[in-house]
C-alpha cells in the first residue's frame, strides 16, 4: 500500500527499529533535543543522591518531593507559556506571593469563604498579565523591563495587603491546608487512575489512527500504540505503588499534574497553541498571516501571570500561611530555571509543557538530596545556578546545532 | 490571454505618502482572471508599497481599491485573505519552527471539535502540493530544513490554501538558482492555469518574459507604462523603467536594431 505522504523517494526513514533508533541519532545530532537532557539529567541526578543516602529514593522521600514542587511548578507552567513566546516574566515570584496575601487576607480578616478569595487572588493575578501584555504590545516595551518593575511592584503591594503584621496564619481547619497537605488518592483510586490514562492514550491514538488510514495518510499500527498504552499503564501503576507504599499522590501533585497535561494539549492542539508557536518563531510571518498577534500577547502573559497566582495560592496552602517573605527568595528563579532545565528555549518558539514537570523534579531533587546529605543553603543556590547555567548552555548550542543542519 | 474579462482586481488613482516621501501617487492598476502581470520598477519605485496596500499591510492615503467589481476597504491582512487575496512576500514568510503543514495552514488552521483537524490539513496539504507538482519530501519537517526554493514552494503553496482570486508574488525568484527559479515560474504558469488573478513583481526580464501576458511599469511611484507582452521588447521596458531612452542598454538595443528605441 502507498500512502499519500510516502510517496517522495527521497524519504529516509522506515519504521524498523534500527532506522528508528538511527533517526533519533539524527535528530540528537542535529539539536532537536526535546526533554532528553532533562530526563538523562534526572537520572543521573537521583543516582548519584542515592548512592550517598538511601533514603532518598524512599517512597516517604519522593512523595513529599511532588508534595514540595507543586507550587512552583505550577508557576511554571505559565513561565513555559511567555518563554515560548520568546519573552521572559520575572515577576512570577511577587505576583505569586501577592496574590497568596490577597487570599489570605480575605479569608482571615474579612471571612470570606476559600472560593472566592481564590477567584480574586487569580483574576488580580490575570489581571497583571492583562496590563502586560498592553504595555508590551501598545508601547512595546521590552517584557523584561514590564516585569523587572513588576516585580519590585507586587513585591511593594504584597506587603501593603499583609498589613502591619506582616504574616497571615490560614485557619487550620480549611479545607484547603488539608487538600495541600494531608490528601490523597486511595491505591484504588491511584491504580484506576493509570488504567484511565492509558485508555485515553490508546482511544486518541486509534481515533487518530483511524482518520489517517481514512484519508489514505501513513500511520503506525495498532499492535504498536496499544503496547505503549500498557507500558505507560505499567509505568504509572508502578509509580503509584512506590508511592503508595507511604502516603500515596497527594491531591496537590495531582492538580499540578493534571493542569500540565491539560495545558499540553492546549498547546499543541488548538488553534491558540499553533499561534503561540507560531508567534514564537516567527512573529512577522504570524501577524501577515492573518493571525492576531497582539492578543496572542496579551493571553499569554496573562496565563502566565495567573498561573503564578495559582502557584501562590498553592503555596500559601502548603505552608498554612502567608508571610512578607512568601514568593520572594528563590521562587521567582526556581520557577523560571524549571521551565529552562525542562528544556524551552529562551529563544522562542520551542518547548514541552511537561519542562514543567521535570524541570521542577530535577531542582527539587537537588534541593531534597542536598537537605539529606545535610548540605546547607549556599551549596544548593551553586549548584542549582550551575545546573541552570548548564540547561542554558544547551539550549543555546542545540540552537546553533540546529542552525548549521538546516533546521532553524 | 483573456483581457477581455472583467478586472477581479482593480486599483484607481492610489496614493500613499510616508513622511516626506510621495511613495506611490496616482496609481492605477487591474488584474484579471487567468492572468499574470507583471510589476516592474527600479528599487524605490514603489512596488512593494503597492503590494502592501493590496494586502491590507497599509492603508492607502487617496485613491479605490475594486474587488469583483464592488469598492472594498482593506484594513488588515486577516481581511485581504478573506476577500480572496493572497500574498507572498518577499520576506519573512515562514516560521522555520513549524513544520509544513502548520506553514500552510498559518492563521487559517482547520479545527474539528474546538482541536486542531491535524489529519485534513496534511492530507489537504498533499493535495496541494500535487496539484502544484511541487517536490517536497514530507509535510512533517520544520520548515528549515527545506531548500530556499522548496521553502517558496511552501510559501505560494501556502498562499492558495484559502482558495483566493488574486495571488501577489514579491520578488519570488530573487534568492533562487536557475533550476529552482524554474521551478517557481512552473508554479506561476499553474495558478493562471486554475484562472487565479496573479500579480507578479520581479527585477529579473527573463522571468517576465517567460510567463507574464501584460507589464506595469512604476516610475517614481507613478504609472509609467503599461505593455502586452507581444509588443515589448527589453529596451523598451529599460527605458520605462529608468525614464530614459539613452542608456546603455538601449544604446546596444539601437545600434543592432535601431527601431526599438523610440517607445
Ligand atoms: N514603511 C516605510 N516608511 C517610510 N518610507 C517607506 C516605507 N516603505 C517604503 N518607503 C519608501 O517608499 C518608497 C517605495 O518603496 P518600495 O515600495 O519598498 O519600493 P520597491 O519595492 O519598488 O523597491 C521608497 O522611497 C521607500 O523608501
Ligand atoms: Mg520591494
Amino acid at each position: 500500500m502507498s500512502f499519500a505522504d510516502k510517496t517522495d523517494e527521497r524519504l529516509v526513514e522506515d519504521s524498523s527499529p534500527k532506522a528508528m533508533l538511527e533517526g533519533f541519532v539524527r535528530r540528537m545530532k542535529s539539536g532537536d533535543l526535546g526533554m532528553v537532557p532533562v530526563i538523562v539529567g534526572l537520572l543521573i541526578i537521583w543516582v548519584v543522591f542515592y548512592s550517598q543516602n538511601e533514603r532518598f529514593l524512599s517512597s516517604r522521600n519522593l512523595v513529599e518531593l511532588l508534595l514540595s514542587s507543586s507550587a512552583i511548578g505550577m508557576i511554571s507552567v505559565g513561565v513555559i507559556m511567555v518563554l515560548l513566546l520568546g519573552e521572559i516574566d520575572l515577576s512570577v515570584g511577587s505576583v505569586s506571593g501577592m496574590s497568596g496575601a490577597i487570599m489570605a487576607v480575605l479569608v482571615v480578616y474579612h471571612d470570606w469563604s476559600v472560593l472566592p478569595a481564590i477567584g480574586v487572588a487569580l483574576l488580580a493575578g490575570l489581571a497583571i498579565g492583562v496590563v502586560y501584555g498592553l504595555l508590551y504590545t501598545r508601547f512595546g516595551v521590552p517584557s523584561f523591563v514590564i516585569t523587572l518593575a513588576g516585580l519590585l511592584a507586587f513585591l511593594g503591594l504584597q506587603l501593603v495587603v499583609l498589613g502591619d503584621n506582616g504574616t497571615v496564619n490560614l485557619p487550620g481547619d480549611s479545607w484547603l491546608i488539608d487538600f495541600a497537605n494531608f490528601k490523597f488518592l486511595s491505591p484504588l483510586a491511584s491504580y484506576v487512575l493509570a488504567v484511565l490514562a492509558g485508555l485515553a492514550y490508546f482511544g486518541g491514538r486509534v481515533l487518530t489512527i483511524r482518520k489517517r488510514r481514512a484519508a489514505n495518510l501513513s500511520a503506525p499500527s495498532v499492535l504498536s500504540v496499544a503496547i505503549r498504552a500498557a507500558l505507560m499503564v505499567a509505568g504509572l501503576a508502578y509509580v503509584a505503588y512506590y508511592l503508595n507504599l507511604d502516603r500515596g499522590i497527594g491531591y496537590m501533585p495531582l492538580l499540578w499534574i493534571l493542569v500540565i497535561v491539560f495545558m499540553d494539549q492546549v498547546i499543541r492542539k488548538t488553534r491558540f497553541g499553533r499561534h503561540v508557536f507560531a508567534v514564537g518563531g516567527n512573529e512577522e510571518a504570524s501577524r501577515r498571516s492573518g493571525i492576531r498577534v497582539d492578543r496572542v500577547y496579551v493571553a499569554v502573559f496573562a496565563l502566565c501571570t495567573m498561573f503564578a497566582a495559582f502557584g501562590g495560592v498553592l503555596a500559601a496552602a502548603r505552608l498554612q500561611s502567608v508571610a512578607q517573605s512568601s514568593g520572594g527568595g528563590d521562587t521567582n528563579l526556581m520557577a523560571i530555571a524549571a521551565a529552562v532545565i525542562g528544556g524551552v528555549s529562551l529563544f522562542g518558539g520551542r518547548g514541552s509543557m511537561y519542562a514543567a514537570l521535570f524541570g521542577m523534579l530535577v531542582l527539587q531533587s537537588i534541593t531534597s538530596g542536598l537537605n539529606l546529605i545535610g548540605v546547607d543553603a549556599e551549596v544548593r543556590y551553586m549548584v542549582t545556578g550551575g545546573v541552570l547555567l548548564l540547561a542554558v548552555t544547551i539550549d543555546s548550542l542545540s540552537r546553533r546545532a540546529r542552525r548549521s543542519s538546516g533546521r532553524g | 490571454m483573456t483581457t477581455t474579462s472583467a478586472p477581479v482586481l482593480s486599483l484607481k488613482g492610489v496614493g500613499k505618502r510616508f513622511g516626506a516621501v510621495q511613495a506611490l501617487a496616482d496609481v492605477d492598476f487591474d488584474v484579471r482572471p487567468g492572468e499574470v502581470v507583471a510589476l516592474v520598477g527600479d528599487n524605490g519605485a514603489g512596488k512593494s508599497t503597492l503590494v502592501k496596500i493590496m494586502s491590507g499591510v497599509y492603508q492607502p492615503d487617496e485613491g479605490e481599491i475594486v474587488f469583483d467589481g464592488s469598492p472594498v476597504s482593506i484594513p488588515g491582512p486577516k481581511a485581504a485573505q478573506q476577500l480572496g487575496i493572497a500574498t507572498v512576500f518577499q520576506d519573512l514568510a515562514l516560521a522555520d519552527n513549524l513544520d509544513v503543514v502548520a506553514n500552510l495552514y498559518l492563521g487559517q488552521e482547520l479545527t474539528s471539535a474546538g482541536t486542531l483537524d491535524e489529519v485534513e490539513m496534511e492530507k489537504n496539504s498533499w493535495a496541494l502540493l500535487r496539484q502544484l507538482s511541487a517536490k517536497i519530501p514530507s509535510v512533517r519537517i520544520p520548515i528549515a530544513s527545506l531548500s530556499g526554493g522548496q521553502r517558496q514552494t511552501v510559501a505560494i503553496a501556502r498562499s492558495l490554501v484559502g482558495n483566493p482570486k488574486v495571488v501577489m508574488l514579491d520578488e519570488p525568484t530573487a534568492a533562487l538558482g536557475v533550476a529552482q527559479t524554474a521551478e517557481v515560474l512552473n508554479l506561476v504558469e499553474r495558478l493562471r492555469e486554475n484562472g487565479l488573478g496573479v500579480v507578479l513583481i520581479t527585477h529579473n526580464m527573463a522571468d517576465v518574459q517567460a510567463v507574464a501576458d501584460r507589464i506595469y511599469v512604476l516610475r517614481l511611484g507613478r504609472n509609467g507604462a503599461e505593455f502586452g507582452i507581444d509588443d515589448v521588447t527589453t529596451d523598451k521596458l529599460v527605458a520605462a523603467i529608468t525614464g530614459a531612452s539613452d542608456n546603455a542598454v538601449s544604446q546596444r538595443a539601437s545600434r543592432t536594431a535601431p527601431k526599438g528605441a523610440e517607445a
